[in-house]
């Protein structure tokens, strides 16, 4: 698996440089080391987060937000109508809760959907492997760069430490 | 005082300050007084003007950020209003302007009548926070807020637009509200 320090590093290695988001323990090892950094503002709600990221892109940042799936659902008029419709870029690094079913039930519905929620709003993204991280968000870093808009990771069980 | 009015009286105090507005009328009436190259206008997402604007101001803290909001986008983001006074930018001036409804759709009401929002902004703990309700007072306020170190909050009183009236929605492709206030900004 990967730790939070590695995959930290992949991040500001990517280009990455502003960070934001609302935790979810599948990505708790990226945010503590983070925190320790200094840096990473903890938003309140996701849409906030996207919007906080559409402020740091205006001022010159390649931001991260880091939310879980059931901020997704939280966030989609912030995407829709601010991100995709100005063509402000972010990474959002989504942890996958309810992945293959498995989970508590609150995460089932939302666990089910991400891909398609994803791909309904034309979000670019890929699903996180824990062979293939660095490769997955350096993929991330160019297509956002290219195409100026928000580009999707999805992390499930068992790829952060 | 309406809101073409007050922002008559605030617009002209500006200098180099970048301006992130709120969806609806705040947008369109500030762009039909004065369109200026750091006005960010924020069409859709309503709530998040102040979220914006502050990912501008943390990460640019050599330039002053202002949000003309209104009450209805800072009730639906409350959570901003922490946000704002846990990270404390001083850059970063808060001007809401509160006609107790939801302009845009018909003049629905908020419940800012009952509930003080520059109370919730100086609890949260802004370094500043005040109520204006006459144009004298605001255009005291506005001076000293855009003078002073933030984060700020001005709660400008206002009454709706209960007659129809026909203003411009803005004109400019919403990329190119974003590429002319980053321009504004400079590296």
């Amino acid at each position: 698996m990967v730790s939070g320090p590695d995959f930290l590093r992949f991040l500001l290695d990517a280009g990455f440089d502003f960070f934001t988001g609302v935790p979810c323990s599948l990505a708790k090892s990226l945010i503590a080391t983070l925190e320790e950094r200094g840096g990473y503002v903890p938003e309140t709600r996701e849409d906030a987060a996207v919007g906080l990221a559409a402020g740091a892109y205006l001022a010159g940042k390649q931001p991260t937000v880091i939310m879980q799936n059931s901020g997704l659902g939280v966030c989609v008029n912030a995407l829709a109508s601010l991100s995709l419709m100005y063509n402000f870029p972010c990474l959002l690094l989504i942890t996958w809760r309810g992945y293959q079913g498995k989970d508590a039930p609150e995460h089932l519905v939302m666990g089910d959907i991400s891909p398609t929620l994803l791909s309904t709003l034309k979000i670019p993204h890929q699903i996180l492997n824990v062979d293939t991280v660095k490769e997955s968000i350096d993929w991330a870093s160019e297509t956002l760069k290219q195409t100026s808009k928000p580009v999707a990771l999805l992390l499930p069980p068992g790829v952060m430490k | 005082m309406k809101l073409a009015e007050a922002l008559s009286l605030v617009i002209p105090l500006l200098r180099d300050e970048v301006v992130v507005h709120a969806n609806g009328f705040i947008s369109r009436e500030s762009f039909n007084i004065q369109d200026r190259l750091g006005n960010f206008y924020m069409i859709g997402s309503m709530g998040l003007a102040s979220s914006i604007a502050l990912g501008v101001a943390l990460n640019r803290p050599d330039r002053r950020v202002v949000v003309f909001d209104g009450d209805g986008n800072v009730l639906m983001n409350l959570g901003s209003l922490a946000m704002i006074a846990a990270t404390r930018p001083k850059n970063l001036v808060h001007f809401v302007f509160d006609n107790e409804v939801y302009g845009s759709t018909g003049n629905q009401r908020t419940v800012s009548g009952q509930v003080p929002l520059e109370e919730i902004a100086r609890a949260s703990g802004y370094r500043r926070a005040q109520r204006v309700e006459s144009e004298t007072a605001l255009r005291d306020a506005a001076q000293e807020f855009l003078a002073q170190s933030g984060p700020s909050f001005l709660l400008i009183k206002i009454e709706p637009d209960y007659e129809e009236r026909k203003i411009a929605r803005i004109t400019h492709e919403p990329p190119e509200i974003a590429s002319r206030f980053m321009q504004a900004l400079g590296k």
